[in-house]
């Protein structure tokens, strides 16, 4: 077996008292795709920015192509791409001085840089934007920019932390298919994310990290299996009777409470659902909501960590069209009033 | 300069490791912040105003009132102009600090890092272009103060040496507020640590007035704080003095300036996480 493109061995790192890592360990195999995926916080941007070099562990290894990251940085960086979660472009120049400005660091011949820019703003669709002005572009341009900054030393291995944070959904869907691509050719990539339908779509293994440390590796379909066959889902008008009803659910299989909102993990679907109406029914608990569905990763990932995914997202989280409905309902009542 | 495209070239698409190229990276940063520069020309509109109108004001406004004690130097505005021309570019210094302090924000740093390029190039990259800025400001000023009876009392080569103490003047701040910037990381948070320092630098100095008309406590800091002893070295150096001992002051505030500060930074640029 080659050896992995991407290697890390307990690595530990500390601000002061809060450990962001303890002793995380995982490998990325040559030309593959690892989607590193954890709420805020779990210590995803730690690991990438100590292995592109910006950040020192304090404890275990991390070597990419074989170097070690802390013995020899410099090595390190002339076969890596990092493109981060704010876009690291130069507002002030255009796409193509941007692109220019990385390939003169990286002290590439002029005549290749300018070359690969017109390639790269070309496969990144930027082509009739390239002498524009970057604070001109929208986000979504701003990203495809960056991630093809990232590329113009064709590194061999590239980091995108969160490469798709905060762009809206057509944005998302069309940098996507630019990674495809560039998995396509090769190129080994570490992805951090906390949205699990992208580590399902773009990574081949999927390791899930959450307060520093490993809590689940495997493919997206192993993962998926790991939890029973299917999800299902009651909602509740009050909160104390989402509460009440999961621990009367507890035997069934594994189940989240959010909220008004229950989530029960089962192996058969079918059965477990006629259980959970007659355990609402004995307890005398009206659902507002029911169904049954299959899987997803945010599934697994209450499952391991007891709390959502996307929790860390705070505002941009479920209650926020609660909070809009509800607001509407204000301004219903002040127009009849 | 030549030498070093040579190398570029000769290095070709290299995967190995990279040779450090120091100077061409440092060059390459100057050109991108310099690039900058010129896509806010309002900034450096704004900039400039403010200087021009302190060289109107203070002319026009103390000229008449000052005009007693600077007799020495033929009038009001030959004392001044030393003095604005200092102010300006320490003022200005602190366009250093909020710039990389600005680049720490949107990750632009962290891209740097993350190359094969010289870890010295993005300080002295920007330090660099700040000068160029600092040149294009010191020059304006000039004609602005010859426009109002600027008249220098030596000779072109003191001058031309008076203005390159300027400029070393201002290269020297640019790393002390680097530092700023880099602790900081935030360029407003930048902008609002620099003031407190500045302001007193400025003001209490012989910049505009003469220290002897300041409190007798005062008189000890303002007498021998760095502000004042280069627009005193300045001062000889275009409305004639006593030169050799000011200038000199000047030098060894400058050395001592970037012997502590520019380790600091650069320290402090490594580190930054």
């Amino acid at each position: 077996m080659p050896a992995p493109a991407i290697l890390v061995e307990d690595l530990v790192k500390r601000y002061g008292a809060v450990e962001a890592l303890r002793g995380v360990s995982l490998q990325v195999p040559t030309g593959s795709v690892l989607g590193l995926l954890g709420p805020n916080g779990a210590g995803k941007t730690t690991a990438v920015r100590i292995l592109t070099t910006l950040l020192r562990p304090d404890g275990g290894r991390a070597s990419v192509l074989g170097v070690d990251v802390t013995d020899d940085p410099e090595l390190v960086r002339a076969s890596i791409g990092l493109a981060g979660q704010n876009a690291a472009v130069d507002e002030n120049l255009t796409g193509r001085e941007n692109l220019r400005l990385v390939g003169r660091l990286t002290h590439l011949d002029p005549a290749v840089v300018a070359e690969r820019s017109t390639d790269l703003l070309a496969r990144f669709e930027l082509a009739d934007a390239a002498d524009r002005l970057v604070r001109t572009y929208s986000g979504g341009m701003r990203r495809r920019l960056d991630l093809a900054a990232a590329l113009v030393h064709e590194p061999e291995v590239l980091f995108l932390d969160e490469p798709t944070t905060g762009l809206d959904p057509r944005s998302r869907t069309e940098l996507w298919a630019v990674i495809e691509e560039l998995v396509g050719r090769g190129t080994t990539v570490l992805l951090t994310t906390q949205y699990l339908e992208e580590a399902d779509r773009l990574a081949d293994n999927i390791v899930v990290i959450d307060h520093g440390t490993v809590i689940a590796e495997g493919t997206a379909s192993e993962l998926k299996g790991r939890l029973g066959a299917t999800v299902i889902e009651v909602d509740f008008a009050a909160h104390d009777e989402a509460a009440r009803a999961g621990t009367r659910l507890e035997s069934l299989g594994s189940v989240g409470v959010e909220g008004q909102h229950l989530r029960l993990s089962v192996a058969d679907g079918a059965a477990a659902m006629l259980e959970v109406v007659r355990t609402l029914e004995a307890e005398r608990l009206q659902p507002v909501a029911m169904a049954l569905r299959e899987p997803t990763l945010d599934d697994v990932f209450l499952t391991l960590t007891g709390h959502s995914a996307e929790d860390g997202d705070g505002e941009d989280g479920d209650p926020a069209p609660r909070r809009a409905s509800r607001s509407r309902r204000r301004d219903r009542n002040g127009s009849r009033g | 300069m030549t030498t070093t495209t040579a190398d570029t070239v000769a290095a070709g698409p290299a995967r190995t490791r990279a040779r450090s190229h120091p100077v061409a990276d440092a060059l390459t940063i100057a050109w991108r912040n310099l690039l900058n520069i010129r896509r806010n020309p309002q900034l450096l509109v704004f900039a400039t105003i403010q200087p021009v109108i302190f060289v109107l004001m203070f002319r026009y406004v103390f000229g008449g009132a000052i005009r007693g004690v600077s007799g020495q130097y033929g009038s009001y505005i030959n004392y001044l102009m030393p003095g604005v021309f200092v102010q300006t570019i320490v003022f200005g210094s602190l366009t250093t600090g909020v710039g990389l302090a600005e680049d720490l924000q949107k990750g632009l740093v962290d891209r740097f890092r993350s190359l094969p390029m010289a870890r010295s190039a993005v300080l002295v990259g920007r330090t660099l272009a700040d000068l160029v800025r600092n040149l294009f400001v010191v020059i304006l000023m000039a004609i602005v103060g010859y426009l109002v009876d600027w008249r220098p009392q030596t000779n072109a080569l003191a001058v031309a040496a008076g203005i390159g103490v300027v400029l070393l003047f201002a290269y020297t701040l640019s790393w002390m507020f680097a530092i700023i910037g880099l602790v900081t990381r935030d360029s407003e948070t930048a902008q609002a640590a620099s003031f407190p320092i500045l302001a007193p630098l400025v003001f209490a100095s012989s910049a505009f007035v003469p220290v002897t008309t300041m409190p007798g406590w005062l008189q000890a800091f303002a007498n021998h704080q760095p502000v004042s002893v280069v627009v005193d070295a300045v001062r000889d150096l275009t409305a004639g003095g006593a030169t050799q001992s000011d200038v000199l002051g000047a030098l060894a505030w400058m050395v001592g300036i970037v012997a502590v500060c520019a380790p600091i930074a650069v320290a402090q640029y490594r580190r930054v996480v």
